[in-house]
């Protein structure tokens, strides 16, 4: 009894193999494309027409990046928390804690090294 | 024996009694662990982007006396690159839906637009590249221009290589038809395909528009 369940169990599961992602639909990936567009168009404008100060503009158009890579998750790479159950969300929030630690980092310390080697003749006052 | 009910199906034999050294493995469906693998080496790839990303934000202002991004970059030109490289993206994705509809005929052409698509991406690329070359502004220039040319040539040569699996698949799929592994093999590169798109967004953005601010 219980090896027939298994092996209907089996069988459904082979039937629905592949088909556990979330596919998307023409509407989602228009909505996808129309929105990465318009996240594309209005840096590039900021950027060319030089309507804004330059530091506020990079503000900007990093906060136009991060939502049009959200975009791209949700609509092209149709992330979400059930993907291969939780394990695709889980590898990418790691990779994300890594990446944000390795150029954060990076440019933390060259930066710091930078101001602090720059001037040659303070270290020789110094020494 | 009524304990056997509550046992993995796979690790008892026909009697009912556990098996505690299953001689065959279980049975599961072939490729069921291809996209999260496949996933898994993308995470590993975007760790080898953050790390150029990361070299390009340190030496992206050392211009050793030699052409600033002002000088070199065209916006315009990069807008039509960017562009080129959504349009693939979503003739992709439109790919992928003729798929799940088992649609050979539409599957094949939706992956010759995407494929021609990465083409001109490829092709602008190469001339921006070329014609950089030509003003003298080398990766040997100055560390800015290393570590643009390595950044930049590092996607340029993961979208060639996307091309090149393209054209493979099509092929296979025209031999083959739509079956299970080619679909689980044109789902992996519509990841990869993406994922590139995703890593353009950064590279649009902190190297060409940022450079423009500077």
């Amino acid at each position: 009894m219980s090896a027939e369940a298994h092996n209907e169990h089996a069988v459904t599961h082979e039937d629905h193999h592949g088909d556990d992602h979330d596919h998307g639909t023409y509407r989602s990936y228009l909505i996808g494309f129309g929105l990465s567009v318009v996240l594309t168009a209005i840096p590039f404008w900021l950027v060319m027409a030089g309507v804004l100060a330059p530091q506020l503009t990079g503000l900007i158009i990093t906060g136009f990046a991060v939502v049009q890579i959200v975009v791209h998750m949700i609509f092209f790479l149709h992330m979400n928390h059930r993907s291969e159950g939780g394990w695709n969300m889980l590898a990418l929030i790691f990779t994300l804690v890594i990446v944000v630690i390795a150029v954060a980092g990076s440019v933390w310390v060259m930066y710091h090294l930078n101001t602090n080697m720059m001037p040659v003749h303070d270290m020789q006052v110094m020494g | 024996m009524s304990h056997a009910p509550t046992l993995n199906p796979d690790y008892v034999d026909e009697t009912g009694r556990p098996i505690f050294h299953p001689v065959e493995e279980p049975h599961h469906p072939e490729g069921h662990s291809t996209m999260l693998g496949f996933w898994m080496y993308l995470m590993s790839d975007c760790l080898i982007f953050a790390i150029l990303f990361a070299v390009y934000a340190v030496l992206g202002g050392n211009y050793a006396a030699g052409p600033a991004p002002k000088d070199l970059f065209d916006l315009p030109l990069v807008a039509v690159n960017t562009s080129m490289l959504l349009f693939s993206s979503i003739t992709y994705g439109f790919a992928m839906l003729a798929m799940y509809r088992n649609k050979v005929a539409q599957t094949q052409a939706w992956l010759a637009v995407t494929g021609l698509f990465g083409l001109c991406f490829l092709g602008i690329e190469l001339y921006e590249f070329s014609h950089m070359i030509h003003l003298g502004a080398t990766p040997q220039r100055s560390g800015f221009l290393s570590a643009f040319f390595i950044l930049v040539g590092t996607h340029g040569l993961h979208v060639t290589f996307g091309c090149i699996w393209l054209v493979t698949l099509m092929i296979q799929v025209g031999q083959k038809g739509l079956i299970q592994a080619n679909k689980r093999r044109l789902m992996c590169l519509s990841l990869f395909w993406h994922f590139l798109d995703v890593i353009w967004i950064g590279v649009f953005t902190f190297v060409y528009l940022f450079g423009m601010l500077r």
